[in-house]
């Protein structure tokens, strides 16, 4: 427990210590902003939906940003071989990078308050939406950053692993979509619906928290952060 | 303290580490000494549980290195090749950092760290961030943070390589210090290095150990070879045909031939007086000789004859 606090607290700092915390808070916002209000006056419609549709896709592109120097540095520069020589476990390392990134999404999850804060004072938005729709925020986004944090393991170039991170999250993100769906053949339809990451964010969003949904993504992260573990541990492999 | 038995690692067709077998005890400097690629950082990744072995077993401090790996790591304090740290952390937030995961307790961590920014001389540079640091710096921010737990063994790796003379004498130095009292695996590829601080010299090519001594004892095992290098004023062809006719010269080479002047190192098996013969010999030939020196055999020559390719020589600071 000490050891996932060290490594998280040295991870959140050098966040806040690089440019990046700020870069990829200020551009997150700036562009879920704009992508919001660009529709919001046309509709007329005190709600949030259309924000929290979009958010699979800036996820996307934003989330691998955020772990794609988490393992990628320490294999560049070699501090790798210090950390991991160090008396610590390699999942405590994963865990505790883990939720260094995590807490940067909650962080810049909090900032987007302003925004129902915003559509409140404007009209009187149906709350369930909007509690769901953090929620499920919250959630997926911990999904799309566990893979990120994988893909981070697999290579010491961080825009390899910016790359990889997306084309894993995208492939889950699509195998949900009516797209796939429809082309796909019958039997992998329920598998691919169930796998898919958005799919259940849309559920969410209706503002009713299923415990399947819950189990889904928490199993997606315990999946991917395993497979960071197993990824690491594959040095010693003989 | 450290066992390593018939300890190989592949990767994929090449053998880094082909069957090492060696004990170190407590209070010994332990070289490591090789060309580059020899096999020396597989080695120490090994023991400090980076990786591990494809076959043999390696124990530290009576802890298997695969099974307790945990244990060991506690009982060791590592800096590998060029000292890879934070770049982005305050000097002071990375010690505390390596502090709090080596299990130091809250109410020891800010004099442990006191103590290592003491002995390693970081008193300067405790305000600055890494990345401000000079290598020599890091190097000495390296060591302190191998030492903060205060570790029964060190091991390091090419702990002086980029630095300049005078920052190598202060690792040196401190290396020895450090030596008084803990044990210390310290590898090199720069001969001088290796002989100047450490009381016993693994010698490792291609993998393979090949070579196990205190440096004198390997020096020993040098001799039983006599080397004289001569300048002769000749014709090439004239006095090789003539030193291939004596019989006590195992060995010769021409090393240097501008205009009429020749120059040879020859050696020839001891107790042949080779100095005085080849002196004789010139005289009976009618050259004129403008050189004769007698070479005095030295580690080089084991590493020389064991690896088959020159020790890095770049210290002329000696």
């Amino acid at each position: 427990m000490n050891n996932i606090a060290a490594i998280f607290k040295k991870e959140f700092r050098s966040y806040f210590n690089s440019p990046i915390a700020y870069i990829f808070i200020t551009f997150f916002l700036g562009i879920s902003a704009w992508f919001f209000f660009r529709s919001f006056f046309l509709v007329n419609q005190a709600e949030l939906r259309g924000y929290f549709a979009l958010m699979p896709w800036l996820f996307l592109l934003f989330i691998p940003a955020v772990t794609m120097k988490l393992w990628a540095e320490e294999k560049k520069i070699g501090t790798v071989e210090i950390l991991m020589t160090l008396p610590i476990k390699d999942y405590e390392v994963v865990i505790g990078k883990y939720l260094a990134s995590f807490a940067l999404l909650a962080v810049t999850v909090i900032f987007s308050f302003s925004l129902p804060l915003t559509v409140a004072y404007l009209g009187d938005p149906d709350s369930g939406p909007i509690v769901g729709g953090y929620i499920g925020l919250i959630l997926m986004g911990g999904a799309y950053l566990s893979i990120g944090l994988l893909a981070s393991t697999l290579t010491e170039n961080q825009i390899i692993a910016f790359i990889l991170g997306i084309v894993m999250s995208f492939v889950l993100l699509i195998i949900g979509e009516d797209i796939v769906l429809f082309n796909a053949p019958n039997w992998v339809v329920p598998i691919f619906s169930y796998l898919g990451l958005g799919a259940h964010f849309s559920s969410i969003l209706r503002g009713v928290i299923d415990s399947r949904d819950l189990i889904y993504y928490l199993s997606v992260i315990g999946f991917f952060l395993y497979l960071s573990v197993l990824s690491l541990e594959s040095r010693k492999w003989r | 303290m450290i066992q390593v038995k018939n300890l190989t690692k592949r990767y994929g067709a090449t053998v880094a580490v082909n069957d090492v077998s060696f004990d170190a005890k407590a209070g010994e400097v332990l070289g490591f000494l090789g060309p580059n690629g020899a096999g020396k950082t597989t080695t120490m990744r090994i023991l400090t549980c980076y990786l591990s072995a494809d076959a043999g077993t390696a124990k530290v401090a009576g802890y298997d290195v695969f099974e307790e790996s945990i244990e060991v790591r506690k009982q060791i304090g590592y800096l590998p090749e060029s000292a890879p740290l934070y770049t982005d952390m305050g000097v002071l937030d990375y010690l505390n950092f390596i502090a709090q995961i080596r299990n130091i307790p809250k109410s020891q961590r800010k004099e442990r760290i006191r103590e290592v920014i003491d002995i390693c001389g970081l008193e300067k540079v405790i305000q600055k961030d890494v990345g401000e640091l000079s290598k020599g710096y890091r190097q000495r921010l390296g060591l302190s943070q191998a030492l903060i737990h205060a570790p029964s063994i060190l091991i390091l790796d090419e702990a002086t390589s980029g630095l300049d003379p005078s920052q190598i004498i202060e690792i040196r130095n401190l290396i020895k210090e450090i030596g008084k009292e803990k044990m210390i695996i310290f590898s090199s590829h720069i001969l001088p290095e290796v002989s100047a601080t450490c009381s016993r010299i693994l010698i490792i090519n291609e993998g393979r150990l090949v070579a196990n001594g205190t440096p004198e004892e390997l020096a020993g095992r040098a001799k039983g070879q006599e080397v004289v290098h001569i300048s002769i004023r000749g014709h090439r062809e004239e006095i090789e045909a003539k030193l291939n006719d004596l019989s006590f010269v195992s060995d010769y080479k021409c090393v240097k031939s501008d205009d009429a002047i020749l120059g040879y190192r020859i050696s020839s098996q001891q107790g042949n007086n080779a100095a005085e013969e080849i002196f004789q010999f010139v005289v009976d030939n009618h050259w004129s000789l403008s050189e004769l020196r007698q070479e005095t055999v030295s580690l080089e020559d084991v590493f020389l004859q064991l690896t088959g390719s020159e020790p890095a020589d770049n210290l002329s600071n000696e």
